[in-house]
């Protein structure tokens, strides 16, 4: 985009305008993420202390259970989120795209919990799969006195209760960015298949998923963010519990910061998250900015 | 009857469409969304092998009909007969047409090979039939040497060659035209333009083609139809059109520059008919009245092209004062007034300098110009 | 094969199985999103002994408002007991001016982003935007200690800081984009017309990005409003937010739990995104696809 050089007071003015988001660039972007690393590999642990003792922290981190767990929590909760998500929300615009009636409604339904916070929504489902009262008792009344669904009381099984949680609070906002990208295909290459003869699913395999990369990227790198980011979701729902069994990073980084007072341990965790997330974003952003570049290109 | 289909398209293309019935009708056809009605009771008869171009501005209804007939669209009453066949309920595969969009959709992550032979690979056709197909029209086309590409890496007019071309291999009797040309560039339109018409050359089949451009219209159409305001104004060869427009709709939108129109009166006198425009009495005997004898306020309508001027005009000469003048290379576009003050165009050729202030001789002969009703629609004489 | 009638007319649509299924399918749906809220609702309207019933979905058998009142006034968090009321108005008092400083400030730095020729445009625009992806705990140690030693920490200039810092890369991205859509003709205009930087932005370009700024503040009162790490760590004891509360409230209790008043307390805190939610439609989607990072 061309841009005019401003005269001098103009100038000014626009790197007064800017100075907020320069501040925020160098202290908080810059100057707090270099601390929590340079403390990630020091000795400290109620106070910050600047005995370097190199990648000690980690060795300990990822010797320490709490931590194993809250990870492979982390990659299963991640994986399991991510796909459900995807697909249900990428079902649900599909089915909305068929002119269906009430559409507006049934979006706002699928979509009004994403308007909720984790606490709420966490709060609502440890009450739904509550074991006494929950889904389990309705279960027994209806004569199945065998029912079982207590997952959320299960070491092995907790964690997949927040996967369906978090997948209600989601899925409608990957729904809304689907059904853009489908609302955004060319009627006429609809139009083209039915004169090709093509049957329905056959043109939303070949033809229109092919052509929603940029959907699917948006909104697997938004459930991504919030993936890194679980926090509210376990302490809401389960506190972390039953035991350690639905731990999470961020939580784990949060309790030895403020209640465990373990500064090393908690920054070189951080520090890992920071990692894991440019690991996933890294290329996304390359992959935006290549595809930008293309686009200016022509 | 799907299985006759099925033989007749798999049958060589290059002797296709010749050999099959491929005459389209409408019959009454309505068509409504909700409550706001797009055609009403539209007929027309479409003859075997026939170029037929559907010509108005947009929001005439001219791509809603082309949309009944592909059957992309469903008509709230009437009937759509293709080659013999009352297709009315048919999906659009099942009717022997294949269709080319205004913005070429195609399949983007198909490369042109796959754009062409999908619908046929689909339809479970044996893969050297789909191969040659494919072929055929791509030497037809001149877009062999683009088969492995992808849409992307097309230009607009390739990509609409690409489109043409997975019409082609359908093999139809009848082809659908929306609008094919008007994401183009001028040059790459009169190419493609005189393609289109070598194809219809070739192939014999049935063409309907919509387009807002008159030249398009002009150039390639067997018949046009002219629709505005969801009626059809006129259906008529191209000569006929341009030199005996129905209404001053038609007159107005075909051509170009555009016809001059003139109000005046039509007087019969001892000399017989005559047009006067103030002072000035043009003479009109022998002007085909629809009804004979008629007289009063009308209009005076003739093409720029079709006015004399300097020594061509004639006795019935009159002087007009020049304007101004407009070089158009070939020809000079030439404003003037009557003496009456009424201003129309002339086309002269670009030899002689007109120079703003001169006088020239001009006469509007019987023989080429319209008479219609006063008022923006009136209806010729 | 059906009678031999003569088509014509519209065609005949059948209800096909696979139509069937469709809303079905969604029908199904539908029943998934809304039986939480549902529950929420009848379980905050029955009495603790019709709860204990077990009958998690059965209507209240007689409606009674007294959970919702008790979880506003008297409901305990820890060792006082006034209620969520308390939470309600800590995060009004947090939302108003945050909303206000983060919206000001992002709409500023899109506008210098966009149009004016600023050397580190390129690394600051970048910066804002990979640091959207980047979680909070990377930066919340060094953030407590710079409060601390500015003598702000747990304070509600703390927490509206905070808020802005944190909300600056999405109001900065939706703020640029959107005038960066707009022709730069106006704002050539604007300066042959010898309007100045501010000039500029609060004269011609403010009152053009009416719709973002709706957006904008859709975006940011549902943001922080629902936020609640960035509340528990920032904002000090005594202005924790509503989310906080309730967590509290719900969370650590001692003794028998009294679900009604729980369910009352969370539909509460619940409410203020719900309305903004219903009551702004589709902004709301335009909200979440504007937000949603695509430079």
């Amino acid at each position: 985009m061309l841009a005019i050089r401003p005269r001098l007071a103009s100038r000014l003015a626009a790197w007064v305008a800017l100075s907020p988001a320069l501040a925020v660039l160098v202290v908080v972007y810059i100057g707090c993420t270099t601390w929590t690393i340079w403390i990630s590999m020091t000795a400290s642990r109620m106070l910050p202390s600047s005995n370097f003792v190199g990648l000690r922290q980690y060795e300990a981190l990822f010797a320490n259970e709490r931590w194993t767990v809250s990870v492979s929590n982390l990659v299963i909760f991640g994986t399991m989120f991510m796909i459900a998500s995807l697909a249900l929300g990428f079902l649900l615009a599909v089915a909305i795209d068929q002119r269906v009636r009430a559409e507006n409604l049934l979006r706002s339904i699928f979509l009004y919990p994403f308007s909720m916070s984790f606490v709420v929504t966490g709060l609502v489902w440890q009450w739904v799969l509550n074991p006494t009262f929950g889904i389990e008792r309705i279960g027994k009344n209806l004569g199945f006195a065998d029912f079982k669904f207590d997952w959320i009381v299960r070491q092995d099984m907790v964690i997949y209760c927040l996967v369906f949680a978090a997948v209600w609070h989601a899925a409608g906002l990957v729904m809304a960015i689907m059904l853009a990208g489908l609302r955004g295909i060319d009627e006429d290459i609809w139009k083209a298949a039915r004169v090709d003869g093509l049957p329905t699913w056959r043109v939303y395999v070949s033809i229109v998923v092919p052509m929603m990369g940029a959907s699917f990227a948006t909104a697997s790198v938004l459930m991504a963010t919030s993936v890194v980011r679980l926090y509210d979701l376990s302490v809401a729902m389960t506190n972390g519990g039953p035991g350690i069994a639905s731990e999470v990073p961020a939580k784990f980084v949060m309790d030895h910061l403020f209640e465990r007072q373990n500064i090393g341990l908690a920054t070189a965790a951080a520090t890992s998250m920071l990692i894991t997330v440019a690991a996933v974003v890294g290329p996304f952003l390359y992959w935006q900015s290549r595809r930008r570049a293309a686009a200016g290109a022509h | 009857m799907s299985a006759a289909m099925t033989q007749a398209s798999s049958q060589a293309m290059s002797h296709a469409a010749t050999d099959k019935r491929c005459d389209v009708s409408v019959k009454d056809v309505e068509i409504s969304f909700g409550r706001h009605v797009v055609l009403e009771k539209l007929s027309l008869d479409i003859a075997q092998s026939e170029f037929i171009v559907l010509l108005g501005p947009s929001g005439c209804g001219k791509s809603t009909l082309l949309n009944a007939i592909s059957g992309l669209l469903d008509v709230n009453a009437g009937q759509i007969w293709i080659g013999g066949r009352n297709v009315t309920w048919e999906e659009p595969k099942d009717r022997g047409i294949a269709m080319v969009f205004q913005s070429y959709a195609l399949y983007p992550r198909m490369s042109v090979r796959e754009n062409m032979s999908f619908g046929l690979r689909v339809a479970g056709m044996p893969a050297n039939e789909i191969q040659k197909r494919v072929a055929d029209a791509a030497t037809m086309l001149k877009i062999t040497e683009l088969l492995d590409r992808k849409p992307s890496q097309l230009s607009g007019g390739q990509r609409q060659r690409v489109a043409i071309g997975r019409a082609l291999v359908r093999d139809a009797g009848v082809y659908l035209f929306d609008e094919p040309l008007s994401n183009l560039d001028a040059q790459l339109r009169a190419e493609l333009r005189v393609e289109i018409k070598r194809l219809h050359q070739r192939l014999r089949a049935t063409m309907i083609y919509v387009t807002h451009d008159q030249i398009e219209a002009l150039t390639l159409a067997d018949r046009i139809a002219v629709m505005k305001d969801r009626v059809i104004q006129q259906l008529d060869t191209p000569q006929k059109i341009y030199r005996e427009p129905v209404n001053r709709f038609v007159a107005s939108f075909v051509g170009s520059p555009a016809m001059n129109f003139m109000p005046g009166r039509v007087e019969r006198g001892a000399t017989g008919a005559t047009f006067s425009l103030g002072d000035l009495s043009i003479p009109i005997q022998g002007y085909p009245f629809k009804s004979p004898g008629l007289t009063g306020a009308a209009v005076l309508g003739i093409r720029p092209e079709h006015v004399l001027s300097g020594a061509e005009a004639g006795p019935n000469a009159f002087n007009a004062q020049v304007e101004m003048a407009e070089p158009m290379g070939a020809d000079t576009l030439v404003w003037c007034r009557t003496p009456s003050g009424a201003s129309f165009s002339v086309r002269v050729d670009s030899g002689p300098s007109i120079a703003p202030g001169d006088t020239l001789p001009v006469s509007f002969p019987v023989g080429t110009l319209s008479l219609f009703e006063e008022g923006p629609d009136g209806r010729r004489l | 094969m059906v009678a031999m009638v003569e088509p014509t007319g519209p065609r005949p649509r059948p209800l096909t199985p696979a139509r069937i299924g469709l809303y079905a399918f969604l029908f199904i749906s539908a029943l998934f999103f809304l039986v939480p809220l549902y529950v929420m609702i009848v379980t905050s309207l029955k009495t603790m002994p019709e709860i204990r019933l077990g009958n998690l979905l059965a209507l209240p058998s007689a409606p009674s408002i007294e959970a919702w009142v008790k979880a506003w006034s008297s409901a305990c968090t820890g060792l006082t007991c006034n209620g969520i009321s308390v939470g309600f108005f800590n995060s009004v008092k947090i939302l108003v001016p945050s909303v206000i400083v983060s919206i000001a400030v992002g709409s500023l730095t899109g506008y210098a982003l966009s149009f004016w020729r600023v050397p580190v445009a390129g690394i600051l625009f970048g910066a804002l935007m990979t640091v959207a992806f980047v979680p909070y705990q990377i930066f919340i140690y060094p953030l407590v200690r710079i409060f601390a030693s500015a003598g702000i920490s747990n304070s509600l200039p703390a927490i509206v800081i905070i808020h802005t810092i944190f909300g600056l890369p999405t109001m900065t991205l939706l703020f640029r984009n959107y005038f960066a859509s707009l022709p730069i003709e106006l704002f050539k205009a604007a300066r042959v017309d010898g309007a100045g930087f501010f000039r500029i932005f609060w004269s011609v370009m403010l009152p053009m990005a009416t719709p973002m700024l709706i957006v904008a503040v859709i975006l940011q009162v549902t943001g922080i409003w629902n936020d609640f790490i960035l509340g528990l760590v920032f904002a000090g004891r005594e202005n924790l937010p509503m989310t906080v509360q309730l967590n509290n409230i719900v969370n650590s209790t001692q003794g028998e739990r009294t679900y009604n008043v729980d369910m009352a307390a969370t539909l509460l805190t619940a409410l203020v995104p719900l309305v903004v939610y219903f009551a702004s439609g589709r902004w709301f989607v335009r909200g979440i696809a504007a937000g949603a990072v695509k430079g």
